[in-house]
Formats: structure tokens, C-alpha cells, sequence
């Protein structure tokens, strides 16, 4: 009972690494780059919403859409101002960029949705679901995670096999110079794969509110978690990261329910460090060949 | 993310900061008159999430300080003035507060410490400076009992290691507590009420039957409570701030395991029963002071004075949080007496006069003698009351004892 409670608690935790680290995987693959300050995209998807639909009362389906669109725009944003003029000059301070607009973010945020946290209450998240009786410990909305979870890296996946899009993104990642060439604009493709990548920020940041206390500082932890997550996973798989995400969660789970809360951080991060050791591209990465 | 440290900013000139200083000695040492006024140090959080907890102690030492001046001043007609600052729960930010407050403000005492980490930062300044410093808020067991001698910090709040002894006399009491497990903090604040409520305990000869940690920013303590729940507790000890206290009781409710919380008072500090969901009524807290039920003559007079004062006030609702507004308040009428008994501003002089205080009509209580050498806390075990939001509501359901 112990474990089994664990083991969904830790793949609902695990599914919002995945999701947030997807949104590296996605920029990382088109363009070498990724937006460090991902959790603070999350915590923007989550109180927007929570703007939208409890300061301003309108419905919850507007409420999340708009949150999402401004998502996907603050991620062209990130792009744009922090991101593109520093590859443009050869330059890796993209790194520094990021980070530094995320910390404007959350002091935006903090000043102008204050830091009071806040709560969103959901349908979703109010009756556990339960096992003969026996609460399982789980709202139906954790379960939910990791199938919205799954449902997006599969839609990922389609996307850069099936789609002209996506197509274009794969022979950008395989060669710029070539992918030019032929007509690809790189740069748009670059700006779409930021959108997406705080989109999916937004989407998680959606689903833990109800869950969590909405407020400024709610996505550190989960970004930093979430990049643990993308590089264990080799950052180039969005199966793979999808995965990572879900191994994580069920560790750290597993290993407080086994051993107590004060284990929990050593062990979890040391594992990610000794999982790394062993296989330096990831657990499902491929080494990178560098061309000459 | 890891926030990487904020760029060293480049040195001013040498000469730039010669100027300065010689500036700053000049503005520093003119001739003290007698109608100048006598300056209160604050120092606490007035942005961030412990804003509106800052901004009670800020109210309930503003009110004192209106009450003094009305009254004539002190020392001879001299007017009090409270010259606040923003720590913003940040050590670093008190540390350069208290610095500029002592160095350029020259103020006859200190009043601050909402958080325990900026509490503990200030200490060392204001002993080594011989500035008294009045702590209303903080409850870390080693701000008061700092091993300094003489030790200029004084406190009238709840103390963490009586909290702790209450925290077992109250859930013995009430609960019938046997077999207590502790959810706490993994922080300074969780680290000193692991050590009191261990001692509390043994003091019993109890122990209890499991110690779990959770993180600030944790959003699922299903597993740490599970262990609590295989190991046999019947009552929860929580420490916590608002945010994480609500997960916990939002992850016993998913768990459906309904048990006994008794909680610091970590809960007030927000909109708890939002964050909590219904079931955070049933969390009893410790509280110092509570504006429901029937109040003492100064009680009475105090919320009339704050209805009067701040128009966003409407009724004892708003007089929130309760315990910042209650402890300020008796804090900076101590420290006036003090001030009055030491019969200067002087540093050392502040510090034997509240030694010298012999009765008080607070808020809180009547003080008999309320601090002494060795004795620096105004408030013990048995001035606590317990609480629980009843819609909405901090309201006092019971004492410790």
C-alpha cells in the first residue's frame, strides 16, 4: 500500500518535470539553446490563469487559453531579447540572458500579482481517489498529468516526423547550413520552438496550480528539477526526457517513502549525478558526433 | 534555477566615498536639541510574502508611538519617531537595514525581526554596537539566549522552545497525545523546534515516532506522512510556513487520514484556509494574542484606535495578523518605558532600564517585572492561546494549560 501510494504520487510529480523539461528538449534540438528560467514560465502559465479566472471571473476554458497564447508569446519574447542577439554574435551570455529575464519575470509578477500565495481550487483536485476504501493519496488530476504528459510528447514526436514544420526543425537540427540552403527559415523556426517550449511551461504551470500555492517563486524548484530531468534524459529524446521526468518523481518518492524526507535530495540528485557518470549523453541520449 | 549572485558592482572612487563619509559626519553630529526627536528603528518585511505580517508590526509600533507622543514624548517632551526599513525577509537586507539604521539614523533602539535567519543576522550587530534591539515577531529559541553578555536583545513574542513545551501540553490536553510525529521545515526554523519539541518530549519521557522534513516549496508530502501514519502517530506536529502548512493538510486529505494537527504558527501568516482547502480549519496553531472574544480594556482601546487610524480597517477582521499588531505594540511600550527609566538614549542605559520596568497593563497582559538579567523574553507558555480559522477567522479555542 506504502509503495503503491508512492509509486502514483511520484508519476503524477514526475509527469510536470517531464512536461517543463520537454520545453528544453524542444529548443534545445533546433537551435543548441534553451530558456534556463523555465519554471518561471510555468509559474506565468499558472497565475495567469489564476488572474483570469479568479480576479477577473471569466471562464475557466477563456481563461486558460489566454494564459497559454501569452505563454507561447513570452517564449517569442525570451527568443527575441535574450536568446538571438547573443548566437547572433557567437556569444554563450544566452545562458546568463535567460536566467536574467526569468528573474525579471518573477519580480514582475511579484509586484504586480503581489507575493501572497494564492489558491485555485479545481473539480480535479478536491475529492483523493480511492482504492477499496483507502485513500490512494492521488487527486484524479495527478493521474491526469502524466497522460496529458505522454499525449504531448507523442504529439511532439508526430510533429517533427509528420509535418512540413517539423521536418524543417529536423534538418535544422541536422544542419543549419544546409537547411538555409533549402529554403528553411531558421529563425522562425528557432522563434516557434521557443513559443512551444514556454507554451509546454504554460500547460504544466495550468495543471500544478490547482495542486500548489500559486505565487511567484513556485517554479524555481521545479526548474531546476526540471533541467536535472532534461539532461538526465539526454536533452535530444522527447521520449527520453518524458522519461527521465517520470524516473525522477518515482525516486524521489519512493526514496522519502523508503527512507525518510531527509534522504530524499541527496539521493535523488546523487543518482542524476551517477546515472550521468556512467552514461555522460543521457540515459536515452545519443553522443553527439561532432563533424568536422 | 540556480540565481546566480547579483554583479559586483564597480567601487566608487576613493574620493567619491571620503566625501561622503565627511558628508555623513557632518549630518551625524549636530547639536542635539532637546525637541529633537527620539528615533525607533524598524526593521522587517514590508514587501515579499511576510509583507502584511511587517506591515502589523509596523501598525502596532506606530500605534504605541502616537499614543507616547500624545501623551507629551519622552525624556522631556522629546517625540518618537519610527524610521522603518524592508528587509524583505532577506538576512543580507536586514544586516545593511540595521548597519544604516545604527551608523546613519543614530536610533535609540531597534524594533524588527519577522523572520528568524534576518533576526539572527541583526543580533551580533546590535551587541557588538550596544543598540537594544526588540524583537516582536521571531520565535527562533536563540535570538534572545545568544550567548552575548551583556546581550542587548529583547523579545515579547512566542519563544520556539516554549511553543514546543505548549505544543505537547496542549495536544496531551486536548488530543490525548501519545505517539506524536513531526512534519517540519527543512530550515533553522524547523532545525530549532526539532530540538525543542525532542526536549519537550523527553522532558515527558516520551519520543516521538517519527521526524519528516519537507522542503518550502514542496507540493506533495503524501510520502513523508505515510511513513508517519505506518509508524503509528496519533498527532502531527507541524512547523511551517502558510504555503507549505497548506500542503500538508492537503496532502492528509488525500490520503484521508484524519488526525490531530497542532501547528506553530506558521498558519496566520496567510490565507491559510484558501490555500488548504476545507479541511484547514482543523489545524489548531499557537497564537499570543487574539482580537475575538472579550477583550481587556486595552483591547478595546486598541481596536477603536486602529478603526480610527487606518480606514481599511472596518472591524477586528482586518486586525490581521493579530499577533504581529499585539506584539509590536507591547514592544514599543516596554521599550518607551525603558527609554524613560534609563533617562537617556544612551545604549547601555536602555538595557538596565527595561530591567527596571516593574509593571505594564499591555495588551497581551498585565507584565510583572517582565524581563531581567538572564530573562529576556516577556512572554512564556502560559500567555499562548490556540487557535483555529473558523470562517475565515482566527478565533481562540483554547489555552496551554
Amino acid at each position: 500500500m506504502l509503495l503503491i501510494s508512492a509509486l502514483v504520487s511520484g508519476i503524477g510529480l514526475g509527469s510536470m518535470y517531464g512536461l517543463i523539461a520537454l520545453g528544453f528538449y524542444l529548443t534545445y534540438a533546433v537551435s543548441g539553446t534553451v530558456n534556463f528560467a523555465q519554471g518561471s514560465s510555468m509559474m506565468l502559465g499558472a497565475v495567469l490563469t489564476f488572474a483570469f479566472a479568479r480576479t477577473l471571473g471569466w471562464p475557466y476554458p477563456l481563461a486558460v487559453a489566454l494564459a497559454l497564447l501569452l505563454c507561447a508569446l513570452y517564449g517569442l519574447l525570451v527568443e527575441f531579447v535574450a536568446v538571438r542577439p547573443f548566437v547572433r554574435r557567437g556569444s554563450d551570455a544566452w545562458l546568463m540572458a535567460t536566467v536574467a529575464l526569468g528573474i525579471v519575470l518573477d519580480n514582475v509578477v511579484l509586484f504586480t500579482y503581489g507575493k501572497e500565495p494564492r489558491a485555485l481550487p479545481s473539480p480535479l483536485a478536491q475529492t483523493p481517489i480511492e482504492l477499496g476504501g483507502v485513500g490512494l493519496g492521488v487527486y484524479p488530476l495527478q493521474v491526469l498529468i502524466p497522460v496529458i504528459g505522454l499525449l504531448l510528447a507523442a504529439a511532439l514526436h508526430a510533429l517533427s516526423r509528420r509535418t512540413r514544420w517539423g521536418t524543417g526543425m529536423l534538418a535544422v537540427v541536422q544542419n543549419r547550413v544546409a537547411a538555409r540552403l533549402m529554403g528553411i527559415p531558421i529563425r522562425r523556426v528557432v522563434a516557434v520552438a521557443y513559443a512551444l517550449s514556454t507554451l509546454l511551461a504554460g500547460i504544466a504551470g495550468v495543471l500544478i496550480a490547482p495542486l500548489f500555492n500559486v505565487n511567484a517563486d513556485m517554479g524555481t524548484l521545479f526548474g531546476l528539477k526540471a533541467f536535472a530531468v532534461a539532461i538526465l534524459g539526454g536533452i535530444t529524446s522527447a521520449w527520453g526526457v518524458m522519461a527521465a521526468g517520470l524516473l525522477f518523481g518515482i525516486a524521489e518518492a519512493l526514496i522519502t517513502t523508503t527512507l525518510g524526507s531527509s534522504y530524499t535530495q541527496i539521493l535523488s540528485f546523487g543518482l542524476v549525478i551517477v546515472a550521468l557518470a556512467l552514461r555522460p549523453s543521457g540515459l536515452f541520449g545519443r553522443a553527439e558526433a561532432k563533424k568536422v | 534555477m540556480p540565481r546566480p549572485a547579483a554583479p559586483i558592482r564597480s567601487h566608487p572612487g576613493r574620493r567619491a566615498l571620503l566625501c561622503a563619509s565627511v558628508a555623513l559626519g557632518l549630518l551625524g553630529s549636530g547639536p542635539l536639541l532637546a525637541a529633537d526627536p527620539i528615533k525607533i528603528g524598524l526593521v522587517t518585511a514590508l514587501s515579499g510574502q511576510s509583507a502584511l505580517a511587517g506591515e502589523s508590526i509596523s501598525r502596532g509600533a506606530q500605534l504605541a508611538i502616537d499614543e507616547i507622543n500624545a501623551k507629551g514624548g519622552l525624556l522631556g517632551g522629546r517625540q518618537l519617531e519610527l524610521v522603518r526599513r524592508d528587509d524583505e525577509s532577506n538576512p543580507a537586507k536586514g544586516v545593511i537595514a540595521a548597519r544604516e539604521l545604527i551608523f546613519k539614523e543614530k536610533v535609540a533602539a531597534i524594533i524588527g525581526g519577522l523572520d528568524t535567519p534576518v533576526a539572527m543576522a541583526i543580533v551580533p550587530i546590535v551587541n557588538a554596537e550596544k543598540v537594544p534591539f526588540m524583537d516582536p515577531w521571531a520565535a527562533g529559541t536563540a535570538i534572545t539566549k545568544n550567548g552575548a553578555s551583556p546581550n542587548y536583545v529583547f523579545r515579547v513574542s512566542a519563544v520556539d522552545e516554549s511553543v514546543d513545551i505548549g505544543m505537547l501540553s496542549y495536544a496531551q490536553k486536548t488530543f490525548k497525545t501519545a505517539k506524536p510525529g513531526l512534519i517540519l521545515v527543512n530550515n533553522p526554523w524547523g532545525e530549532s523546534n526539532e530540538k525543542g519539541l525532542k526536549d519537550a518530549l523527553a522532558a515527558k519521557g516520551m519520543s516521538a515516532v517519527g521526524i519528516e522534513k519537507f522542503e518550502g516549496n514542496d507540493l506533495d508530502m503524501v510520502p513523508q506522512l505515510t511513513r508517519l501514519k505506518a509508524a503509528g502517530a496519533d498527532t502531527l506536529f507541524l512547523v511551517g510556513n502558510v504555503g507549505p502548512s497548506a500542503q500538508v493538510v492537503k496532502s492528509l486529505d488525500r490520503m484521508g487520514w484524519k488526525v490531530p494537527v497542532v501547528s506553530h504558527w506558521g498558519p496566520a501568516g496567510g490565507r491559510f484556509t484558501e490555500l488548504a482547502g476545507p479541511n484547514g480549519k482543523d489545524v489548531h496553531f499557537v497564537q499570543t494574542y487574539s482580537f475575538y472574544g472579550k477583550q481587556s480594556p486595552v483591547g478595546e482601546k486598541v481596536i477603536k484606535a486602529m478603526m480610527a487610524k487606518y480606514p481599511n480597517v472596518k472591524g477586528v477582521g482586518d486586525l490581521t495578523p493579530a499577533v504581529g499588531i499585539a506584539n509590536a505594540y507591547d514592544a514599543m511600550h516596554l521599550t518607551a518605558m525603558a527609554i524613560s527609566a534609563a533617562g537617556s538614549t544612551d545604549g547601555e542605559a536602555i538595557r538596565q532600564g527595561y530591567y527596571k520596568i516593574a509593571r505594564h497593563d499591555g495588551l497581551i497582559k498585565v507584565y510583572n517585572k517582565p524581563f531581567a538579567e538572564g530573562k529576556h523574553d516577556a512572554l512564556s507558555p502560559d500567555d499562548y492561546v490556540w487557535a483555529q480559522f473558523i470562517d475565515n477567522r482566527i478565533v481562540p479555542v483554547g489555552v496551554t494549560n
